[in-house]
C-alpha cells in the first residue's frame, strides 16, 4: 500500500466501485409482493354468536392436510378452559371466555392469522418468503424460506409457528386464508364454510365493516362499540366482535400504527440511493487519502 | 530505523492443559451439534413458538459481531487515522475480527431451520428486511475480513512452498500466484479496509434496529428509537477492550512481553467512548422517561442496573485512570468489565426485554444450547493458537536483528 501513488489510489478505487455497482441486481425485481387493495377479503368474526363447536378447526386441519384425529376429542370442551394459541399442528383455535358479569354465557373466541394490512412478517422476513396477495391474504413461500424464524419476533400477535421438532425441511406454519386451494379462485375459507351458526362472515373488508358498525349500531347494548382489527396495527382482515373488552379475551393491546413500526423508514433513510453508506466511504476515504498526503510530505 | 518488532510466528506447543480443557469443551459442543442437524432445533434446545430466538442469536450471534469489533475499530485507527503507533496489534485484531465473524455465520447456520438453504439471502432480496441487510453486510464484512488478512497467508508462504512428491511440480506455480496475490492485495488494500469499516458501521448498528421491529414486546428500557446509534457506539467502545484483553491473554499464554506501552495508549481512547455511549443510554433515558421503570424491583430493572453500573460506569471510571492503565491487571480487569457490559446489553436486548404476548412458560438456554455455545468459543480460542502458532501474527522481538539492505528479495530467493 505504501508504494502505491494517489494516482493510483483514485483509479483503484473507481474501478473497484464501479465493479460492485455493476454487480447489484436491481432491488424491484426481488422484492416481495406486498398489495394493499381496496377489494381486499376479510372475515368478521362475530364472539357473541360463536357458541366454540370448533368445526373451523375439524375444517382447517382437514383443508391443510393436517391429522384431524378423533371427532369425539372435538366434544370435548374441558379443553377450552385454558387459552390455547395456534401452532404447527393446529392453525386455528378457539378458546372461551366465560362472562364475569354474566354467568353462564360465554364468549367464543376465533384465533387463527389476522392478515394485517401492514404486516410485520412480509416487513422483516429476511428473504421475501412473505408476502400480502391482492386479495389480502399473508401467505408464507416454501421454497424461499430459510427458518430464521424473524417472522415470530416480528409478529404482534405471535402467530407463525415453527416445526422445531423437524431436522429437515420445518415449515413456518399459519392460516393462509386458504390462498392456494379457496381465496385465490373466489371461494370462501373452509372454516366460514363450516361455520354451523354463522358466526364467521367472508366478504370484502370494506364491507365487513359497514355490517359491523350496522351490527353494534342495531344493538348498543350487546356489543362493544369497538371493532378489533379495524384500526389496531394499522388494520387486519380478520375483524372481531365481542361484548366484552377484548384484553379480557386475550387480545393485545396495539396501537394504531403498523407494525413495521420505526424501523422500516428507519432502514430507508439508511439505504435511500446508498447515499448515507457511499458517502461515508467517500468520507473514510478523503480523511484517509489526507493522513496519507501528510505521511508523504513528513518522510520527503 | 528499522523495527525492532516483527509479526512471526510464535513458537511453542499446540497442547497444555488449559488447551486440552477447551479441546473437551469443544468436542461437547461437536457432540450436541451433530444431534441438532440429525434431530432437529426442538431436540437440544428449549425454544419453542412462544421463543423463536435464544442464546445462539443473543450470544453468538449479536454479541459475536459486537465482540469482534476490535477488527474495523483498530483498522480504522491506524490505516485511516493513521496512528501508526498502533501498527502492531492490527494484525491480530483483524485475525480474531476474521474469526469471530466466521463463527458469527457458523452461529447463525445453526440458528436458521432451514440452514441449506442460506444462499437464498445471496440473491432473494428483501430491502425493508433489517435482518436482510445486517446478513448481506455480514456476509460481504467476512470476506472483506479473509481479504483483509491475505498477508498473513503470502508472508508466509512465499519462497517457502514446498509440497512433497508430486505436488512438488506445482510449487513454483504456487510460489508465482502468492507473489502476484501480494502485489495486487496490496494495490487494492486501501479500498476493503475502508469498506471494511463501512459495513462495520452498517450492521453495528442495524443489529439494535433488529429488536425494534417486535415493538410492544420488548421492554420499554431497551425499545428506544437511538437502539440502532447505542449499538453502534457500544461496538466501537468495546472493540479496543476486546482487543487489550486479547493481547494481554495471548502475550500470558505465549510467554511473551505484553505491549503494555501500546495497550495503555489504546485504553486511553475507551474512557471517553464509554464516556459517549453512556451520555446517549442515560440521556434517552432521562428523554423518554423510562427512569420509572427502574423503581420496580423486576428481572428487567436489575438487568439493567447490572448492565450499566458494572458494563458501563465502571469500566469507563477505571479506563479514566492513569493507574488502571498501566497496571495488566487493572486493565485486564477494566477490559473484562466493558467486554461483559456489550454482553449484558445484547443479552438484555435480545432475551431479557423480549417478552412473548402470550406465554406459558419462560426460557432458560438447554445443557444442548449451552455447551454449542461454548464449543464455540473453544473452537475459535482453537483457531486463534493455531493461526498464531503458525503465521506472521503477533509481534516479537526478532533475535538475529540485520542491518538494512538495499535491496531485499521477499522470501529470499526460488531454489
Amino acid at each position: 500500500m505504501k508504494t502505491q501513488s494517489r494516482r493510483d489510489f483514485f483509479k483503484t478505487a473507481g474501478l473497484l466501485g464501479a465493479g460492485v455497482a455493476g454487480l447489484q441486481p436491481s432491488k424491484a425485481s426481488a422484492a416481495p409482493v406486498n398489495i394493499l387493495s381496496d377489494d381486499r377479503m376479510g372475515v368478521l368474526v362475530d364472539t357473541t354468536v360463536c357458541i366454540g363447536c370448533r368445526q373451523c378447526e375439524i375444517a382447517c386441519k382437514e383443508e391443510h392436510g393436517l391429522p384431524v384425529g378423533s371427532l369425539d376429542d372435538y366434544v370435548d370442551r374441558t379443553i377450552m378452559s385454558e387459552m390455547r394459541r395456534p401452532d404447527t399442528t393446529a392453525l386455528t383455535v378457539i378458546n372461551e371466555y366465560e362472562n364475569a358479569n354474566n354467568p353462564g354465557t360465554a364468549s367464543d373466541v376465533k384465533v387463527q392469522c389476522m392478515h394485517c394490512d401492514h404486516p410485520a412478517c412480509v416487513s422483516a422476513c429476511i428473504v421475501g418468503a412473505f408476502s400480502k396477495q391482492e386479495n389480502g391474504a399473508v401467505i408464507w413461500d416454501e421454497s424461499r424460506c430459510i427458518g430464521c424464524r424473524y417472522c415470530m419476533i416480528a409478529c404482534p400477535f405471535q402467530v407463525p409457528a415453527f416445526e422445531f421438532d423437524k431436522a429437515l425441511q420445518p415449515r413456518i406454519m399459519k392460516c393462509d386464508l386458504c390462498y392456494e386451494t379457496r381465496t385465490s379462485k373466489g371461494l370462501q375459507t373452509a372454516c366460514v364454510e363450516a361455520c354451523p351458526v354463522q358466526a364467521l362472515t367472508f366478504g370484502k373488508r370494506y364491507d365487513l365493516l359497514k355490517l359491523a358498525h350496522k351490527k353494534i349500531a342495531g344493538k348498543p347494548d350487546e356489543y362493544l362499540d369497538h371493532i378489533y382489527g379495524e384500526k389496531e396495527v394499522g388494520g387486519t382482515s380478520w375483524l372481531y366482535l365481542s361484548a366484552v373488552e377484548f384484553n379480557v379475551l386475550d387480545f393485545p393491546q396495539l396501537s394504531d400504527k403498523p407494525a413495521p413500526g420505526a424501523t422500516e423508514p428507519l432502514q430507508h433513510a439508511i439505504f435511500k440511493y446508498f447515499i448515507p453508506p457511499v458517502s461515508l466511504y467517500a468520507l473514510l476515504g478523503g480523511i484517509m487519502w489526507l493522513g496519507k498526503n501528510k505521511d508523504e510530505e513528513e518522510e520527503a | 530505523m528499522e523495527e525492532y518488532l516483527k509479526p512471526q510466528p510464535v513458537k511453542k506447543p499446540f497442547f497444555t492443559p488449559t488447551v486440552i480443557f477447551i479441546t473437551i469443551l469443544l468436542i461437547n459442543g461437536l457432540i450436541w451439534a451433530f444431534l441438532r442437524f440429525v434431530f432437529g432445533i426442538g431436540f437440544v434446545s428449549n425454544l419453542d413458538n412462544q421463543h423463536p430466538w435464544g442464546i445462539w442469536i443473543g450470544i453468538d450471534v449479536a454479541a459475536g459481531v459486537a465482540l469482534a469489533a476490535g477488527g474495523f475499530t483498530t483498522s480504522a485507527l491506524v490505516h485511516i487515522f493513521h496512528k501508526e503507533d498502533f501498527h502492531l496489534i492490527v494484525r491480530p485484531a483483524n485475525m480474531t475480527a476474521m474469526i469471530g465473524y466466521t463463527f458469527v455465520a457458523l452461529g447463525v447456520l445453526m440458528d436458521l431451520g432451514r440452514w441449506y438453504f442460506g444462499w437464498h439471502l445471496a440473491y432473494m432480496w428483501n430491502g425493508t428486511s433489517v435482518l436482510f441487510e445486517v446478513g448481506i453486510c455480514v456476509l460481504t464484512y467476512v470476506t472483506t475480513l479473509y481479504i483483509e488478512n491475505i498477508p498473513l497467508l503470502t508472508e508466509r508462504f512465499i519462497g517457502l512452498v514446498n509440497l512433497p512428491g508430486l505436488l512438488g511440480k506445482l510449487n513454483r506455480a504456487i510460489d508465482k500466484f502468492l507473489r502476484i496475490l501480494d502485489t495486487v492485495a496490496g494495490k487494492i488494500m486501501f479500498f476493503f479496509i475502508i469498506l471494511g469499516v463501512v459495513l462495520s458501521c452498517l450492521h453495528q448498528s442495524s443489529l439494535g434496529t433488529l429488536m425494534m421491529l417486535a415493538g410492544p414486546k420488548i421492554h420499554p428500557l431497551w425499545q428506544t428509537p437511538i437502539s440502532p446509534l447505542l449499538f453502534f457506539f457500544s461496538a466501537i467502545s468495546v472493540g479496543f477492550p476486546m482487543v487489550i484483553m486479547e493481547s494481554l491473554i495471548a502475550s500470558k499464554s505465549f510467554g511473551l512481553k505484553p505491549e503494555m506501552d501500546i495497550l495503555s495508549k489504546l485504553g486511553r481512547y475507551v474512557g471517553p467512548l464509554l464516556g459517549i455511549y453512556l451520555a446517549f443510554k442515560i440521556g434517552d433515558m432521562a428523554i423518554r422517561g423510562t427512569f420509572v421503570y427502574l423503581t420496580e424491583f423486576s428481572l428487567e430493572s436489575v438487568m439493567w442496573i447490572i448492565e450499566v453500573v458494572f458494563g458501563v460506569i465502571l469500566p469507563m471510571r477505571m479506563f479514566l485512570w492513569d493507574k488502571v492503565l498501566h497496571s495488566r491487571p487493572l486493565l485486564l480487569t477494566a477490559s473484562f468489565l466493558a467486554i461483559f457490559g456489550v454482553l449484558m446489553f445484547r443479552v438484555n436486548v435480545f432475551l431479557i426485554a423480549y417478552t412473548p404476548t402470550y406465554s406459558f412458560k419462560s426460557y432458560l438456554p438447554s445443557i444442548g444450547e449451552i455447551s454449542i455455545t461454548l464449543g464455540f468459543i473453544s473452537l475459535e480460542i482453537l483457531i486463534y493458537r493455531l493461526l498464531a502458532l503458525n503465521f506472521p501474527v503477533i509481534a516479537q522481538p526478532i533475535r538475529s536483528y540485520l542491518p538494512k539492505t538495499k535491496y531485499t528479495i521477499r522470501g529470499g530467493l526460488i531454489k
